[in-house]
């Protein structure tokens, strides 16, 4: 029903989809590649941040004076430093900007920033705050989102009934009518994790204020354009006075979009000293103070007919907001969306309820939301396809979203690969044979986005923009505002720009990463770059190009009927390629015709009329062999298979590494990355206890890529490297189901979970026979 | 306490350094030398971004204090290129990707340096045991994997006129 052959209007490609390295390789590989961690500047002062160590407290007064007696410290600010801004990346929504980050008057989470220090040395700086006094009121804390919610709980802020943050509701089809239909239906509770971020740069910034009112901010983020914006509100500052740098960044993944205390703390001692300031965090701060990924309780009640046909789910979910909202409204959001993919459902209803606790808050990471509805809905769905008897590969697939499919008042499906997806990990299981004892294999499918249509922050601009400029030696400097974490953005929109103008990847220039010339643009999160950055840059490589060639036209004396293009920097008439001109000779030509005005080609994209969520949307199957050791209830993965839907590929080695490295991620998700709290307190805020993927626990991950053309996206390019963190937690539950008939329903999986379960299993069974 | 004066080697170059006997290896070569290729990730040598070689052996240089190796020869990621030619690692990091946002990437070359050096023809365990020791947040390892079999398996290897 939905198998379709690939027709991608814009082939043959020169530039797009070959091997390219990363333009920033060389200064990667060699070293010289600074990040926000490297920056020293003349007359820098360190800083270092004293932190809450209760979860709940009232800040009665703060006494540093000992402190400023310590040779070599310069400044120590509090809350009655600043403005006392509440700010969040929601602007739009006032009740939603709820944190001061320098609290003015209580504190919310065990880590919450109190005070900073500025000193000549970190050391200094560091001893400062053992000579700090702060005296506290504890107040009552909660923890916990089902405690949090009760009557009775303690109010972590005012004016929020039962510490319920925000609230959700997605609803599509008749629901009820839809479960009535159903001859079978399942419902379960689900429990998932938290996750950190831990990015290997910890958060890190350098502040500059100076006399003119200006500020220049190093720092280690995914939007220099949002980090201006919010720090415009809480300095009182215009936003064209402050400056965000940040030229190489050692990761994001959902964490770095935020203002953290590292930028704000730094500012704030930068505005009092007149000098630079760098406050780079450590591990444990970056564990216990930054945000994690949302933890979830998950109840979802699926509605099947006995052949397998999906008819209704509800789904309720009580998330763990932590003392702030931050990016966690959105995740709200998205992980009651993609709780319904990849599938089609006559009736879906979802009520999300985000909670505040006197914990770390959590927020948006890799994935969004989505790792925890597809640990929850595609075990659920293999479940079902047991009690039923079913071939879950096929239950699957007859369900399945298909190109051209609309969710009821949501979104359109333009393209989707996901049929060729389930036909690959069919041949991959196949491929296995008969597995040993001690393995099983298990498979989750799922969607992703390919960038919202959302603006929360309230942006005048548009969603990405993108400048060309041609220089008279055939040489280009493309200006963007999207940012590049590691992902590989500069080099896929090089790779953009080379493809649409018709030169080498060598010849193009990015500039990114600095908001005094780069133009606006809402960053790197919710894999929205590719595609809407990517419009971008080919519309005004595009622009670029058009006017080139407005003058070769003037030159050529063809017939119009002839049309004439550029590849591989050599200008000619398409049907006759021999003839013609270098483009360095046509953009000098063009260059004196303007009278000597360089070319420059402008671009922009924001979404219009693309539903409620996404412009486009990405597919995925993911397989993985596991093996676990039935005495101790390990687990080892063994092999991965992967297939993916991402539209056209642009960068071929790039989407390689986003694919193996969102599995690695999601793997860590689902059975290694476990962030244990006790009445508020992270357990394990280091690398020695926070255990995750090494790379003797990193399985092979066969890749299959599934080309579709989005009509959407650049060259037909949608979302990669972010959907694929959501399914393989689901997988490894799956495989476990496979192997013992047991159903994890919380995640990370942790070996003791595995062995109580065999043992529970093992009761049960006893019981049974006895009867 | 007394300041030392000692002497690192680094990547081919005498350093003289005035420095406090509590200074770590990796605080002399990033702050008191100022090559910053060397990264810190934590603060429990786990992680492996500090990793340095020390006479061709791999070692985090959050682990020693400078003047532990006073005299020795160090190598950084700056050192593996010579004259602008970049060693076979680096070159092979390059063609299969083994990096992503890049902070990683000195300390992973050079537990991959020390490795080659000393395993002639490595099985993919003793790669991935080798690199054991980094942390990846980004690639998933296995591109890493693949640029050291490569150039154990002479891919990269210079051809002798």
């Amino acid at each position: 029903m939905n198998k379709y052959t690939v027709i991608n209007p814009h082939e043959p490609f020169r530039v797009l989809n070959t091997h390219v390295h990363n333009i920033d390789g060389i200064a990667k590989v060699t070293g010289r590649a600074t990040y926000t961690f490297d920056v020293k500047l003349p007359g820098m002062l360190y800083g270092k941040i004293l932190r809450s160590p209760y979860p709940h407290a009232k800040i009665i007064k703060i006494d540093f004076s000992k402190a400023m007696e310590i040779p070599g410290v310069i400044a120590v600010v509090t809350g009655k430093d600043t403005l006392g801004v509440k700010q969040g990346i929601w602007r739009r929504y006032k009740d939603l900007c709820d944190e001061q980050i320098l609290p003015v008057d209580k504190v919310r989470y065990i880590g919450e920033p109190v005070a900073a220090v500025a000193a000549v040395t970190e050391e200094i700086a560091e001893k400062a705050l053992d000579y700090i006094e702060v005296e506290y009121e504890e107040l009552p804390a909660t923890f916990e989102p089902l405690d949090a919610i009760k009557k009775d709980a303690p109010e972590i802020h005012e004016g929020f009934e039962r510490n319920i943050n925000v609230t959700r509701h997605i609803e599509w089809g008749e629901v009820e009518e839809a479960f009535e239909e159903a001859e079978y239906i399942r419902e379960d509770w689900f429990k998932c994790g938290g996750q950190a971020h831990m990015c290997m740069e910890t958060r890190a910034a350098v502040s500059s204020y100076t006399p003119e009112g200006k500020i220049t901010i190093y720092s280690s983020n995914q939007s220099p354009y949002y980090m201006q914006g919010l720090m415009a509100g809480v300095l009182g500052m215009r936003e064209g006075d402050i400056r965000v740098l940040s030229q190489y960044v050692g990761g994001g993944f959902g964490g770095k979009f935020e203002l953290d205390g590292a930028i704000f703390c730094s500012a704030i001692l930068s505005m009092k000293t007149f000098k630079p300031v760098k406050i780079c965090y450590t591990r444990e701060e970056d564990f216990i103070a930054t945000k994690r990924r949302t933890p979830m309780f998950y109840y979802t009640r699926t509605g099947v007919k006995k052949d397998g046909t999906f008819c209704a789910r509800e789904a309720k979910v009580f998330t763990n907001g932590g003392a702030y909202t931050g990016m966690g409204a959105t995740a709200l959001y998205l992980t009651g969306f993609f709780h319904s993919f990849p599938y089609r459902w006559k009736g879906y209803r979802y009520d999300g309820y985000r909670v505040y606790t006197n914990t770390l808050p959590s927020t948006s990471m890799r994935g969004f939301g989505a790792p925890q509805a597809m640990w929850c809905s595609e075990q659920q769905i293999e479940w079902i396809a047991a009690d039923l008897g079913l071939d879950p590969i096929e239950m699957r697939r007859k369900n399945s979203h298909y190109e051209g499919y609309v969710v009821p008042g949501q979104a359109t499906i333009a393209s989707c690969g996901i049929d060729q997806c389930y036909d690959e990990i069919r041949t991959w299981i196949k491929s296995k044979g008969k597995l040993p004892k001690d393995r099983s294999i298990g498979i989750s499918a799922c969607g992703f986005m390919s960038g919202g249509i959302f603006n929360w922050f309230d942006s005048p601009y548009s969603f990405s923009s993108a400048v060309v400029t041609v220089n008279n030696d055939g040489t280009v400097e493309l200006h963007v505002g999207c940012q590049e974490i590691g992902q590989g953005s500069n080099t896929t929109m090089a790779i953009i720009c080379a493809e649409a103008l018709g030169v080498k990847v060598g010849d193009v220039k990015v500039h990114s990463g600095d908001t005094d010339h780069c133009p606006a643009d809402l960053g790197a999160w919710g894999s929205r770059q590719t595609l809407m950055a990517g419009n971008a840059v080919k519309m005004a490589s595009e622009d670029a190009k058009k006017q080139l060639l407005e003058f070769a036209y003037a030159q050529s004396g063809l017939n119009i009927v002839y049309d004439l293009d550029i590849k591989d920097s050599w200008v000619h008439a398409i049907a006759r390629p021999e003839r013609g001109e270098t483009f360095e000779a046509l953009v000098k030509r063009a260059t004196r015709g303007k009278d000597g005005q360089r070319i420059v080609g402008r671009g922009y994209y924001t979404p219009h009329r693309k539903g409620m969520i996404s412009p486009a949307y990405s597919y995925m199957l993911q397989g993985v062999e596991v093996e676990i050791d039935e005495e101790t209830g390990k687990i080892r993965l063994l092999d991965s298979m992967t297939a993916h839907d991402c539209g056209q590929p642009i960068n071929h080695l790039g989407l390689m590494g986003q694919l193996e490295g969102a599995f690695s991620m999601a793997a860590g998700y689902g059975y290694l990355e476990y962030m244990p709290f006790e009445d508020g307190k992270m357990m394990n805020p280091n690398l020695v206890d926070y255990k995750m993927i090494r790379s003797t626990e990193m399985p092979p991950a066969n890749i299959a890529e599934i080309d579709t053309y989005e009509p959407e996206g650049p060259y037909g390019a949608k979302e990669a490297g972010e959907g694929l963190t959501n399914p393989t937690a689901a997988a490894i539950g799956n495989a476990i189901f496979h192997r013992f008939g047991v159903q994890m329903k919380e995640c990370p999986v942790r070996p003791e979970m595995i062995v109580n379960a065999l043992k529970e299993k093992a009761e049960k069974d006893k019981e049974a026979k006895k009867k | 306490m007394e300041k030392k004066l000692i002497t690192l080697i680094v990547n081919d170059i005498e350093y003289e350094l005035y420095i406090n006997p509590k200074t770590l290896l990796v605080e002399a070569i990033r702050d008191h030398i100022g090559l910053t290729g060397t990264k810190r990730g934590c603060e429990t040598v786990s992680c492996g971004a500090c990793t340095v070689t020390i006479d061709d052996m791999a070692v985090k240089s959050c682990s020693v204090l400078a003047i532990q190796v006073d005299g020795r020869r160090i190598t950084t990621s700056e050192g593996l290129e010579k004259n602008g030619v970049l060693a076979p690692i680096q070159k092979a990091f390059l063609d299969e990707g083994s990096y992503q946002c890049g902070f990683c990437t000195s300390g992973m070359l050079m537990s991959s340096e020390a490795f080659l050096k000393e395993t002639k023809k490595p099985t993919e365990e003793q790669i991935k045991e080798a690199i054991e020791g980094n942390i990846c947040r980004c690639t998933g390892y296995n591109s890493i994997v693949r640029a050291i079999a490569a150039v154990a398996k002479g891919k990269y290897a210079e051809v002798k006129s």
